[in-house]
């Protein structure tokens, strides 16, 4: 497969809460919760900004790194488990909005965390196959977490884009292979009209996160004839910093590899977001040649595994568009009763 | 606003396009269906602005209108573009570090919506550069 990635864009809202501040309100032990979840404050979007706002910046983002037509990109997929609308495409928001619009195609996509990475898999099919030139593929969330609920401690705003295309001197990025391990499991589920997910409490750990995620990525090393020592980096889905680390350790990676896109101790769960933050952190800093290792998981549940190579062509787009530590800089905290506010957790009769 | 008022003119707001008069070289937006200056004679093509320019003049909103009334304070600023024209925009920012002669850039916002069950409406607003 000679496809990749020829830009990327990401985009965090400025706002930030810490868990002490949430921890104080629902009377839990700060402390405890920080070196359990390996999360100090976590990102929350402004009253005007929701997925699809956090989207189109996320695609501006990438099309003005490369400097990019987007009247050439073909497939436009948004992956988010929190699109405004249940129905009405937020990809056609996003389109319109970068100027894509209209000879191509749009959908929405959801699949818990790993929407996103499952739209570049999308994307990467379809150039892949010459059906189209480029395709934009998008992991965007302001996700949920109920009031006094542990997902509340984690579930953050942000979102990024890859431009997906087949042309060698476009690539920043080769995307050698991918692999996906897909099983039905009652981990973590939000039903239509709720505002809130449930989770399955014991399906999280074991049987949704450590089974996808080390089936996916061992599939993967396996397939192309890899192993952890190959790669200079790696990326997991991070709904804490607990679990990529765990995995990590699991799968043979060492600390040093995951530590450039482990985003989610000062960012929180993006949600669809989640790994492609971590990729996009990770390419902000790689040099041409480095190997990146990447996992998303979504639950419900699936892993999908990436194993990329950074060309030449990083060091003419990197300095395009913000890094995600230039979106991580300078935050505005906020209390737990603004958040509760931003978050629309204050019902009005 | 109405659904089919706020589509007609959805890809400007979207995308500060405007317009460009060939002849008189002047910049409009909202965009214009003829040169005021050149009437006849004018030549107007579709014009994307960069997206940045300085604020002339702002007033702090405290009594908003209806759908806004959550939001404030806020800012409500008279902004003119680097091309040269000027329209009105919310700045997304503390009400206190606002000035006149400040730079600004564009981005991408939720303008209103029309009650939780109506549409949502996206557009352009304002963030100190």
């Amino acid at each position: 497969m000679n496809v990749g990635i020829v830009s990327y864009g990401a985009y965090i809202p400025r706002y930030r809460i810490k868990v002490e501040d949430i921890a104080r309100v629902w009377g839990d032990d700060a402390d405890i919760l920080i070196a359990g979840l390996m999360v100090n404050e976590k990102s929350v979007p402004d009253l005007d900004e929701d997925t699809a706002t956090i989207a189109v910046e996320a695609a501006r983002s990438a099309i003005i790194r490369s400097d990019t037509d987007a009247q050439r990109i073909g497939a436009v997929y948004t992956g988010s488990e929190s699109h405004p609308y249940a129905v009405k495409p937020t990809s056609t928001i996003v389109a319109e909005a970068v100027g894509a619009t209209p000879v191509m195609t749009a959908a929405d996509f959801e699949f818990a965390c790993k929407a996103g990475t499952a739209a570049i898999q999308a994307c990467m099919g379809l150039v892949g196959s010459g059906m189209i030139d480029l395709g934009l593929a998008i992991g965007a969330d302001v996700s949920q977490g109920a009031p006094g609920d542990a997902l509340e401690y984690t579930a953050a705003a942000g979102g990024v884009a890859y431009l997906i295309g087949n042309k060698k001197s476009e690539l920043a990025a080769i995307i050698e292979d991918t692999y996906s391990f897909t099983t039905d499991i009652p981990d973590f589920w939000r039903r239509e009209g709720m505002p809130y997910p449930e989770h399955g409490g014991r399906f999280t750990g074991e049987p949704g996160y450590f089974k996808h995620v080390t089936s996916a990525a061992n599939g993967l090393m396996e397939k192309i004839d890899t192993k952890p020592a190959d790669y200079d980096y790696a990326v997991f889905h991070q709904p804490n910093g607990k679990f990529p680390t765990r995995v990590a350790k699991m799968l043979g990676f060492s600390k040093e590899q995951i530590t450039p896109g482990l985003v989610v101790p000062r960012l929180g769960n993006t949600y669809s977001g989640s790994c492609m933050m971590g990729i996009a952190a990770t390419l902000d800093m790689a040099q041409p040649g480095d190997r990146i290792f990447a996992t998303a998981f979504g639950s419900g549940a699936g892993g999908d595994a990436f194993s990329i190579t950074v060309t030449d062509r990083i060091e003419e787009i990197r300095n395009g568009a913000p890094s995600v530590e230039d979106l991580l800089k300078d935050p505005i905290y906020m209390d737990y009763a603004m958040y509760a506010k931003h978050k629309g957790k204050i019902r009005l009769a | 606003m109405s659904v089919p008022r706020f589509w007609r003119k959805q890809v400007n707001r979207y995308n500060l396009i405007g317009t460009h008069c060939k002849e008189c070289d002047e910049y409009y937006y909202p965009p214009r269906n003829l040169c005021p200056t050149c009437r006849r004679d004018g030549e107007l093509e579709s014009y994307k602005f960069n997206g940045e320019g300085e604020i002339v003049t702002y007033t702090i909103i405290h009594t908003a209108a209806e759908g806004f009334e959550h939001q404030t304070p806020y800012a409500l600023a008279i902004i003119k573009l680097d091309e040269g024209p000027r329209l009105t925009s919310q700045i997304i920012g503390k009400p206190e570090e606002m000035k006149i002669g400040m730079r600004v850039k564009s981005v991408f916002r939720k303008l209103g919506q029309d009650s939780d069950r109506g549409m949502i409406y996206y557009g352009t607003k304002f963030i100190p550069a």
